[in-house]
């Protein structure tokens, strides 16, 4: 067996004492490709901002290589998705992607050539070497989903989490963020992507996860991508799970 | 600094205030905090009283440190009401404005009684502002914090800049994020503070958020916007008092700044509205012209490649236009030697003939391509091509017409450029 790449025991995570997860164990290995499904409101973009500290675990904990996020930092990149920063932000293309190295660079240091070079490499492997110096306002959705890939790619990490980084996007795109992963993998990185469109996870995924608020499966597409499996995912929720969410919500009168 | 004259100390005072809450301004607003600002500066008023009342005087220090705890205070009431309420995040900040605000009238006018001792000259300036009060130890606090806060964004600019943008994944990074918010919000509060005697609490939300909404206009750029933003808060300082002598300073400083907004708003190149509506303006005119000449070609079809001169009455008739718009576009079209015109008739000229062809063509494609493939009704397509064929790039039309004549819907794609008259890739090409 490879290495573990990632690794999730027993976490649950709750947004205002609702639990959102349940109790996920899972492992992927080092250098796959990991498609991460399920319905809406399954958990998808919560087991990944879990995974990377943005929100806190009921309980569980999540491993990088063996070891907590907090010291595993500079192994991990993050593609949030598109919508939720601000696109009108006064900055350029390749501001956004010098962001990439700032966690390297640590505090007050400023990005400098050896940066800017790195970014334009990032911005050259995504295919927007020549929209450097956009304001990001100007780009199309397509063009945005490449920057925060760029800004990833800059990271320089091992481990990479994606959150929906197909919706919204042309064709174009969606062929050369394809073209990205697979480069990726080559180069034995590990990436988990969310995705939406379960026509096409057997062509993009080795490994998959799926997912509606507890796990349903994990592991790799041919074995785990099966029709019961999926009709466990998206057979309507596990009511009782439902309920029992609601119930702890409801046993204290706060918002 | 001694040399120094009042209005000199006035100037220099609110130059310093409108460059560092320029700067700190601008965080405030990328970071959709515009409006803490105001909540600190009302809810500092209780605090300055409470603060005089205890000291007895009107050390602008003292006064500050008891702003400063009051508007903690109300970042704190804000934060708990949000938190643990059903209220939202607007109407906790406006609730939390007006209660320390009332307070501070209250306890404003109960400092007034002739009970109360002590010099109380000046306190008043905290509603509506008075540099004129100035001393030279004010300047002197203004000009430290001032410095203090101008490097300390220098040297988190990064910083600020990731957690404006994006906080997730600034906190992926492991950037503290409350803790960069915080200090962002620190400043905001020092600078306020330091600025309440000099605009006053009602007025001081300005200062914060116009001259970083103006510079918006000008720039693209994080760090240009700083500077500029803090360009536009001096600006207002000083102009501010030079223009308003003899009225309530916090007002007119406050007015200049809307004043320069104003001015960018309408003038900024590209954002500005005039920039804006110009460039709509000139889409406008492209397409009348346009219009102009596909019906000119039209009309001449049937007679090509003879050109024919057309009637004016036909022209009118073929399309509505109304008569001052014809009869300016036939003289433009003249002036640029697409058409001649004698008298009551309209002859295309080859130039012109060659324009029109190339817009009929594209809104042909159009057409086409509209029937065809997104199923529009024939007597709806010509409207419908018409609203877009002006904006598309001329890249898309090569490859519309290469799609429609792949699918053998259109002769082939012939280039009509003649065979060169001389072997190519000869020395005489190389130069």
């Amino acid at each position: 067996m490879s290495t573990v790449a990632f690794e999730i025991h027993d976490m649950t995570v709750a947004y205002h004492r609702r639990p959102v997860l349940w109790d996920i164990d899972l492992e992927v290995p080092e250098g796959k490709l990991v498609g991460i499904v399920g319905p809406n409101g399954a958990g998808k973009t919560t087991l990944i901002k879990a995974a990377l500290g943005l929100l806190p675990l009921a309980s569980g904990k999540v491993e990088i290589y063996g070891k907590p996020y907090a010291e595993q930092r500079r192994l991990v990149g993050y593609v949030p998705q598109r919508e939720s920063v601000d696109w009108d932000f006064p900055v350029t293309v390749r501001d956004v992607v010098l962001m990439g190295t700032y966690g390297r660079l640590g505090w007050f240091r400023r990005p400098g050539r050896a940066e800017r070079e790195i970014a334009d490499h990032c911005l050259q492997q995504v295919g927007m070497a020549s929209l450097a110096k956009r304001q990001i306002r100007q780009l199309s959705g397509g063009q945005q989903q490449r920057v925060f890939l760029a800004r990833a790619l800059a990271q320089d990490a091992r481990l990479y989490f994606l959150d929906e980084p197909f919706s919204g996007v042309d064709a174009a795109t969606e062929a050369a963020i394809i073209e990205l992963l697979h480069t990726l993998r080559t180069s034995g990185k590990t990436v988990l992507v969310v995705h939406h469109d379960i026509q096409t996870v057997r062509e993009y995924f080795d490994h998959v996860i799926l997912l509606n608020m507890r796990l349903i499966a994990s592991g790799p597409v041919e074995t785990t991508f099966t029709s019961e499996n999926l009709h466990k995912t998206y057979g309507g929720r596990l009511t009782i799970l439902d309920e029992a969410a609601e119930a702890i919500r409801q046993r204290e009168p706060n918002p | 600094m001694t040399g120094l004259t009042l209005s000199d100390k006035v100037m220099i005072g609110t130059a310093l205030l409108g460059g560092m809450s320029g700067v700190v301004g601008s965080f405030a607003v990328l970071r959709g905090r515009s409006l803490v600002g105001d909540m600190l500066a009302h809810a500092a008023l209780p605090g300055v009283c409470l603060a005089f009342l205890l000291m007895g005087n009107r050390n602008l220090l003292g006064l500050s440190l008891g702003a400063l705890a009051s508007g903690l205070l109300a970042i704190g009431a804000v934060t708990l009401v949000v938190r643990w309420t059903r209220t939202k995040e607007d109407a906790a900040i406006g609730i939390v404005l007006s209660t320390f605000f009332g307070a501070g009238v209250v306890l404003l006018s109960i400092i007034q009684k002739p009970a109360i001792g002590g010099n109380k000259a000046g306190l008043n300036s905290y509603l509506f502002g008075e540099p004129g009060n100035m001393l030279t130890g004010d300047l002197v606090l203004l000009a430290v914090v001032a410095v203090f806060v101008l490097m300390a964004v220098s040297l988190l600019f990064k910083e600020f800049k990731l957690v404006c943008f994006d906080a997730d994944f600034a906190q992926s990074q492991g950037w503290p994020t409350l803790r960069l918010d915080l200090a962002m919000m620190a400043f905001l509060a020092v600078v306020t503070i330091v600025g309440l005697p000099i605009v006053g609490v009602i007025l001081m939300a300005a200062m914060i958020i116009l001259p970083a909404a103006t510079a918006r206009f000008w720039t693209n750029r994080l760090h240009v916007l700083l500077l500029l933003a803090g360009g536009f808060g001096m600006a207002a300082g000083i102009l501010g008092t030079k223009l308003g002598q003899g009225l309530p300073a916090g007002a007119s400083i406050v007015l200049t700044a809307a004043a320069i907004f104003t001015v960018s708003l309408l003038f900024a190149p590209r954002r500005g509205i005039v920039a804006r509506l110009l460039v709509e303006f000139r889409l406008r005119k492209r397409v009348v012209c346009e219009h102009l000449l596909r019906s000119l070609y039209e009309l001449s079809e049937s007679q090509l490649p003879q050109l024919p001169t057309l009637p004016l009455p036909r022209i009118r008739e073929y399309r509505y236009w109304q008569p001052w718009l014809l009869d300016r576009l036939l003289s433009q079209a003249a002036a640029k030697g697409l058409i001649l015109q004698v008298d009551q008739t309209v002859q295309l000229t080859p130039l012109g003939l060659h324009r029109a062809a190339e817009l009929t063509k594209a809104h042909r494609l159009w057409e086409m391509y509209l029937m065809q493939c997104a199923n529009i009704a024939p007597d709806h397509v010509d409207r419908d091509a018409d609203d877009m064929e002006h904006l598309l790039p001329e890249s898309l039309l090569l490859e519309l017409e290469q799609q429609l004549a792949d699918e053998g819907r259109l002769p082939r794609v012939q280039a009509d450029v003649p065979a060169s008259p001389h072997q190519l890739g000869s020395v005489g090409n190389r130069q």
